[in-house]
């Protein structure tokens, strides 16, 4: 059995397709059998909805009269600085930026109520945004200052950006000290009071193309609740990391680079995110359709929670001091039934990654592609897998002194 | 005049140690009945009482308890999610003391019980989405 993307595609356009999510996939497998039902089911689709720190969005607000370059300026928007090192008038804005007046954890743990993560939910929003500039003026751009509202109807490009989103597994964390930590994986109560995850597990976009044979560059993508593409691989890709039998990494592995038209998404989809005593993210929802091409990718659509390994991981010692231990490894199975057991003690479980809103826009990319309204693409070129020889660098540091 | 008022009691770290509630029975005449007690993630004491005595020893009881630092909470105040914030994370679950936040196995939402809940306050910031809300 084997289809192409041109053959599925034809079927989206006849209103003919079979489109399950990758929850579903695993019942049908289980009762017709992996043959049958890759010969069935055309597309699965995934879904994610988590924190994911590498995200931004450039902008490009037009030209004020007189004009004013922005670039090498400085440059606030509700506040929150955004990077000028562009043109005139593109700016990025990072989810992580704060206010300059943000305490930070001065008061410890620090609140980080409103950062670049909330600009964007309120911009996508159709919201009014105070953009506050200062630049050096030039005989072309001889403005010095500019102060007003934009709003995402007005400007030329809002461009969604996140250089590394839709983690491959990732870390369970818990705390082996004696004293609450305040971290991006969430508040860890002392001496294994939780254990917090994030990642959808069996619904998670490159669980389920664990060797990147569908997932490529400019495969179209649901992103922040419209279009958006694959744009490459994500920073830290890092395809050659231990795997289970099935293929399935058992460490954070795989990422992916994202890109998409802000001005079709939705707030409810890109949602400004505060870490207690962290810091600035957003929270973003991503769904990946994946072509069943042949009866090894729809085996790999079909793993469950309780086939995929992930590592727990103290955030006292070992992951601040860059230390390789672990304590050991747990399912999303065990995850999810609410406890599991790190040193003999039984840890109750936290997620940050909503399941309910996974599986959500897993079913609306469902909806898209059973309406005919979303079509799939044939990766220009794949994301780097094993073979690539990619490894994960650390910075060693070395010293600046006689250069 | 016979009262009976229920109260949560925040103890700062240092106070956690100290014979206080004894105090308030001994010398100001209450009778105290602890519905929950637990030490929070900031190494918080964190105290839910019931007072019952004369108005008089009710009012002396609680200028003491405010005397020693403790902060002190009436449960008049009420803790409200935000159902159009909150996206049933579920990174709340193990920050609760009570246990109000349950996730429905099915499905993954997360239910709030508001009658569990002692409104402690210490969901509202580690809600990363911001969707709990104190109203009074």
């Amino acid at each position: 059995m084997s289809k192409t993307i041109a053959e599925i595609n034809e079927k989206i356009k006849r209103g003919k397709a079979v489109v399950v999510n990758a929850e579903e996939v695993i019942d049908i497998a289980g009762q017709k059998g992996v043959s049958k039902a890759a010969e069935e089911i055309d597309v699965v689709t995934t879904g994610t909805f988590g924190p994911m720190c590498s995200s931004g969005a450039f902008l490009n607000i037009g030209h004020s009269k007189p004009r004013i370059k922005l670039g090498g300026g400085k440059v606030y928007l509700n506040d929150v600085p955004v990077y000028t090192g562009l043109a005139a008038v593109d700016i990025f804005l990072g989810v992580t930026a704060i206010p300059e007046d943000d305490p930070r954890n001065k008061f410890y743990p620090g609140e980080f109520n409103y950062g670049g993560g909330h600009v964007i939910e309120e911009l996508v929003a159709g919201k009014d945004i105070r953009l506050v500039a200062t630049a050096y003026g030039t005989d072309c751009y001889p403005r010095k200052k500019l102060e007003t509202l934009i709003n995402i109807r007005d400007i030329n490009e809002a461009v969604l950006f996140n250089i590394r989103n839709a983690y491959q597994n990732y870390n369970v964390a818990v705390n082996l000290s004696d004293r609450t930590l305040y971290t991006y994986m969430g508040v860890l109560k002392p001496n294994l009071g939780n254990a917090n995850y994030s990642t959808a597990g069996q619904l998670s976009p490159l669980l389920n193309d664990p060797y990147y044979k569908t997932i490529g560059i400019g495969t179209k993508i649901f992103l922040g609740g419209g279009i958006g593409y694959v744009a490459w691989q994500g920073t830290q890709h890092n395809p050659d990391v231990l795997r289970g039998d099935n293929g399935v990494p058992r460490r954070p592995a795989g990422t992916l680079a994202v890109i998409g038209n802000l001005k079709q998404m939705k707030p409810e989809w890109l949602r400004g995110t505060s870490m207690l005593g962290y810091g600035c993210t957003i929270t973003v929802g991503i769904g990946v359709p994946i072509p069943i091409l042949s009866e090894e990718i729809l085996r790999y659509t079909a793993v469950k929670d309780a086939d995929i390994l992930a590592p727990i991981v103290d955030y006292s010692q070992v992951y601040p001091q860059r230390k390789p231990d672990i304590l050991g490894e747990v399912s999303y199975a065990r995850l999810k039934s609410g406890r599991i057991e790190a040193q003999g003690k039984e840890v109750p479980t936290a997620s940050l990654s909503s399941y309910p809103r996974a599986v959500e826009i897993a079913n609306t990319l469902k909806i898209w592609i059973q309406k005919g309204e979303f079509l799939l693409t044939e990766p220009v070129a794949p994301l780097p897998g094993v073979e690539s020889g990619i490894t994960f660098k650390n910075l060693e540091e070395r010293p600046i002194e006689g250069r | 005049m016979a009262i009976s008022r229920r109260i949560v009691l925040h103890f700062p770290g240092r106070l956690v140690e100290q014979p206080i509630i004894c105090r308030l029975a001994r010398d100001f005449n209450l009778e105290f009945n602890i519905l929950k007690a637990a030490v929070t993630p900031n190494e918080e004491g964190l105290l839910v009482l019931e007072l019952n005595g004369e108005q008089k020893d009710y009012d002396r009881g609680i200028q003491y308890l405010t005397e020693t630092g403790i902060r002190i909470q009436s449960l008049s105040q009420n803790v409200i999610r935000n159902e159009e914030r909150c996206t049933h994370c579920g990174a709340c679950i193990t920050i609760c003391p009570m246990g109000a936040f349950i996730i429905e196995p099915s499905t993954r939402l997360v239910d709030f019980s508001d009658a569990k809940c002692i409104v402690c306050g210490l969901c509202l910031k580690a809600c990363p989405l911001r969707a709990m809300e104190v109203r009074f």
